[in-house]
């Protein structure tokens, strides 16, 4: 019963949040409900299913620019682009994954690190220009209220993201905790064990991390529409290392934490430079340690057996 | 033909880069069982203090040496005083605190020593013997180096006491204990020893790639990529590895994409290979008991 | 009398003050003591090399605040780390302009980071002053009326290449080593411009290289293959080193351009060995404090003096802080010359108003010269030739129009 008034008041001040801030915050907080939505996705991967993927960018990058291409090319309007990046990341997370079972520990991370940094280049490659606008980038505007509702283009967003998010967490929220959930789980704790139990480890593994990409691709693809502007240089395998960040300090194999996962990865870094402004990534990376020192398991290990029951055994 | 053996020739040479840092992994591998994703920034920094002794009027020898030892200390602390207090906690933990150490030493190197770039001298006299117009006699004493470095490491393991009891730590912490190895002494002695290599390697480099804080970035993930191709427990494949990525990475732009995707395509090339042999090209096949 | 006077007073004075608060109102970030301006700059990440251009500014406007600022108003530059990724720059940028209410964004550097923000700033009439990047859409003066450039563009630079080997060179082989982004992306297109239809014969092969990579002896290796006896190169500093000394190293002599962005003699001469960059042409508007020809210049020396008293630790060899010296000189010229009226649209009418305005770190002959249709305040650049102690300036005073 805790954890539905702790839901519900969360809820009450994420729906009231657009209205009691305003413009550029209502825009950051609309990239921690991004970050968020992308974090549960690489949690699930990693967390849940034992994973470790270091280039989940790559993910979010393929969901930033089939939105956005679709929305520039006119091909559908915004609120359709969104999932069907979605969509497009879950086919290419699926593809990746099904090779990629074969592949255990720091050889997944090595494959998942070469993903991240190669799509930069595949993005500004001369042949897919005419789609992806190169280097340039693409330009997306701001879509406004739909039917005349009293909302700024900022607001209006942050509620999109809104509604994105609280269906996706709690579609993450129902997959862990049902058969499909447990079967990955016990891939992560035992995999000879599941496989003994009949249970189909290279396909449970492959849909996993079709899913995992398909949450971060969507995330992308609402990041793509808040931010206004995709460009190569913004995917660039520091995202993918700000992902896994924001997963573990949330705390991983956990689903509500991530937010607070989020916000760390969206606000500690103009902390770190408001501190410092000579060497703020110094400053950023101390925090990281310390965080690490002192809650090694994240938010969610903080916090206890509330998220716990998942989380035995998740990481090592 | 010529430009062939040109390519082949440079990929050797930035081969031995990421080789020279790929032993440096397989020393902290071994020896903990971690991959030290700072190594790399590690180096450079080492590299920097190299700079300045250097600087200072100290002969590029002396320099090396005060350098090796005192990123060998450095190695040694880092570990006692950050990682230890993580040991024990899941491997991602871990990983997350080396994000932080790679982004510790990025900004202060950039902080202290300014972003310009700076020459740094090499041993190797430019008008050696050895040298030719495909490889300086640098590239041609880098991968002496590397070679020098690999056989250091490849007999410290498997011929001293020391290395032996470092390989057990990493293995079996808790039977180690058992027959007296100082379990948490040993692994803070690996951080120093690749810590050393690293150093090495960023003092081998810098005169090819140019003493800057950023000098070390592009260069760890070949060297990861090298190391896990040869085997990451497996100096002799780590080794192997590097140069291979090297190699490939310059045909590749040559001859088979052009420039402009061969990162792409020697990256796929390595996912593919360890695909197929999931613990590396030499590696072990790790066989779980249930 | 008095009488009548006691009531015209009042009236009068309640007359001034809406019109006071009328033209405090058009003037965003302005007050009577202060002109608050905003930027972003890369401190932390991959392109924290140029931060130091930040810096320079700051040390620029606080000694010229403690000369009383501009017509009694100081400048306050809030400068913000993005980290040069775009996401954030719209973030900080929205933060100093919805937040801090500066009054226009000064300099910030990085064409993506630019280009993520130059929508919103130009719906909201900000001027985006004085970008930190050469690339050519800075000067789009018809679509976006409040974004202008500073340097000479890329392409521009570029063309001048171009057309000095179509005349001196016409039946040359060229190949190009280029930075896989949109900066070496724009010499390119520079190239394709002057050159036209002859592009393809000309050019034989094009390599390009990330700014990842650590090392381009490959790309060199390929180009010196093709065959080629003229080299453009659009690098930037580390990649422009490594390449000088690597043509040298095998043994190649083309005839090599190099982008002004990676000529500095002590940032990448001195490195690359500066008997091996002899020969080497760029195109140069801003003069180089280790050059010797810098040495006896007037401009150059009242630099010196700044940077002395103002950044007494700063490394005096960074070019980067002879740019930042230049840009904010032009700032600082256009805020005198837009007198009391410091709104947005003034300022912006101001910077498309500058005359023959001579910057004392510039190559002599070359002035800032812009117009409501010509949003370049740089077009013109000498040729310079390295002749391994300095860079000797030849010909005319080119323009890259």
């Amino acid at each position: 019963m805790r954890r539905a008034s702790l839901i519900g008041i969360l809820l009450l001040i994420a729906g009231a949040a657009p209205f009691l801030v305003s413009g550029f915050h209502v825009f950051q907080l609309s990239q921690v409900l991004v970050y968020a939505i992308a974090l549960v996705g690489l949690n699930l991967l990693t967390g849940f299913n034992g994973q470790i993927s270091l280039g989940h960018g790559a993910f979010y990058a393929i969901g930033s620019y089939t939105t956005a291409i679709l929305i520039s090319h006119e091909v559908l309007p915004y609120w359709a682009a969104v999932p069907i990046g979605g969509a497009v990341g879950f086919v290419v997370g699926f593809l990746f994954g099904l090779p990629a079972v074969r592949l255990e520990g720091i050889y997944l991370a090595l494959a998942t690190f070469a993903l991240a940094d190669a799509t930069p280049q595949v993005l500004k490659h001369r042949r897919l220009e005419f789609l992806t606008g190169g280097v340039q980038g693409i330009v997306l505007d701001k879509p406004d209220a739909p039917g005349g509702l009293p909302l700024d283009p900022d607001q209006w967003l942050y509620l999109f993201c809104l509604a994105f998010t609280i269906v996706l967490f709690a579609m993450a929220w129902n997959l862990v905790r049902s058969r499909t959930g447990r079967a990955m789980i016990a891939i992560r704790d035992h995999p000879i064990a599941a496989a003994t139990m009949g249970i189909h480890t290279s396909r449970v593994k492959a849909l996993t991390f079709g899913v995992s990409a398909g949450y971060t691709a969507l995330a992308g693809g609402l990041g793509a529409l808040i931010t206004g502007f995709v460009s190569p240089d913004s995917f660039t395998f520091f995202l993918s290392i700000d992902l896994i960040v924001g997963v573990i300090v949330g705390g991983i194999a956990s689903i509500l934490p991530m937010l607070f996962g989020a916000a760390f990865i969206e606000f500690t870094p103009t902390l770190a430079s408001q501190i410092s402004d000579a060497a703020p990534g110094a400053i950023y990376g101390a925090i990281l340690i310390a965080f690490m020192i002192f809650t090694p398991r994240g938010l969610a290990g903080l916090l206890g057996r509330r998220f716990g029951r998942a989380t035995k055994g998740a990481g090592t | 033909m010529r430009e062939f053996l040109h390519q082949l020739l440079s990929g050797l040479a930035s081969g031995a880069v990421y080789a020279s840092v790929a032993v440096a992994l397989v020393t902290v591998y071994k020896t903990t069982h971690h991959v030290n994703f700072a190594q790399g920034e590690m180096a450079m920094f080492s590299t920097y203090l190299s700079w300045m002794l250097i600087s200072a009027g100290l002969p590029y020898w002396a320099a090396f040496l005060v350098t090796l030892a005192l990123s060998f200390a450095g190695g040694l602390l880092i570990h006692r005083l950050i990682v230890q207090r993580v040991a024990n906690q899941p491997v991602l933990t871990v990983v997350i605190v080396l994000i932080g150490l790679v982004v510790i030493f990025n900004s202060l190197a950039a902080w202290i020593f300014g972003s310009s770039i700076r020459a740094f001298p090499s041993p190797f006299p430019a008008s050696a013997w050895y040298g030719s117009v495909f490889l300086s006699p640098h590239e041609v004493g880098m991968i002496g180096v590397t070679f020098v470095a690999l056989a250091l490491v490849f007999a410290f393991f498997r011929y001293t006491h020391l290395g032996l009891a470092m390989r057990a730590a990493a293995e079996n912490p808790t039977s180690s204990r058992l027959v007296g190895i100082r379990v948490d002494w040993m692994l803070a002695l690996g951080w120093g020893l690749a810590a050393i290599f690293g150093a090495v390697a960023g003092m081998m480099a810098a005169p090819l790639v140019y003493l800057e804080p950023n000098m070390m970035s592009g260069v760890i993930l070949y060297g990861f990529a090298g190391a896990l191709l040869g085997g990451i427990e497996n100096p002799w494949g780590a080794v192997i590895g590097g140069f291979a990525v090297g190699v490939l990475e310059n045909l590749a732009g040559a001859y088979v994409v052009g420039t402009e995707i061969k990162l792409a395509v020697a990256l796929v090339i390595i996912i593919t290979v360890l695909v197929f042999r999931p613990t590396g090209l030499f590696g072990r096949r790790v066989v779980a008991r249930v | 009398m008095m009488r009548t006077a006691s009531k015209v007073v009042p009236l009068l004075l309640a007359l001034l003050v809406p019109v006071g608060l009328a033209h405090a109102k058009d003037m965003p970030g302005v007050t009577a003591t202060e002109i608050k301006l905003g930027q972003t700059m890369p401190y932390s990440g991959p392109a924290s090399a140029y931060a130091v251009i930040g810096k320079g500014e700051a040390a620029y406007f606080k000694m010229l605040n403690d000369k009383g600022g501009i017509k009694g108003r100081k400048i306050t530059l809030i400068s913000l780390d993005d980290g040069y990724a775009p996401p954030k720059t719209v973030e900080q940028t929205r933060k100093l302009v919805e937040s801090e209410g500066v009054a226009f964004i000064f300099n910030s550097l990085g064409t993506a980071t630019n280009t993520a923000i130059q929508k919103y700033l130009n719906q909201k009439k900000i001027p985006q002053l004085f970008v930190a990047t050469g690339a050519e859409k800075w000067t789009d003066y018809q679509h976006f009326p409040f974004t202008m450039g500073w340097q000479p563009s890329y392409r521009v630079e570029a063309r001048v290449y171009g057309r000095y080997i179509l005349a001196e060179k016409p039946a040359a082989k060229i190949c190009v080593l280029y930075q896989n982004d949109d900066f070496g992306k724009d010499y390119i297109a520079g190239l394709k411009d002057s050159l036209g239809d002859k592009y393809d014969k000309m050019v034989v092969k094009e390599a390009s290289y990330e700014a990842t990579d650590p090392t381009i002896d490959s790309q060199v290796a390929t180009l010196q293959a093709a065959g080629c006896d003229t080299l453009v190169t659009a690098a930037t500093p580390k990649f422009a080193a490594q390449t000088i000394r690597k043509v040298y190293d095998i043994g190649w002599k083309p005839l090599h351009f190099m982008t002004n962005v990676s000529v500095s003699v002590a940032s990448v001469i001195t490195p690359a060995g500066p008997d091996k960059a002899v020969g080497m042409i760029t195109g140069a508007y801003l003069q180089d404090p280790n050059d010797p020809a810098s040495k006896d210049d007037p401009g150059m020396n009242e630099w010196r003096d700044f940077m002395k008293k103002n950044l007494p630790d700063a490394d005096a060899t960074d070019v980067n802080y002879v740019y930042a010296y230049g840009v904010s000189l032009t700032l600082a010229q256009v805020l005198t010359q837009c007198g009391d009226d410091l709104s947005r649209e003034n300022v912006m009418k101001q910077a498309a108003n500058l005359k023959h305005f001579k910057i004392p770190v510039a190559v002599p002959g070359i002035e800032v010269n812009t117009a409501a249709n010509d949003f370049r305040p740089f077009s013109q650049m000498q040729l310079a030739k390295w002749n391994g102690k300095t860079f000797e300036r030849f010909g005319k005073v080119l323009s890259g129009e």
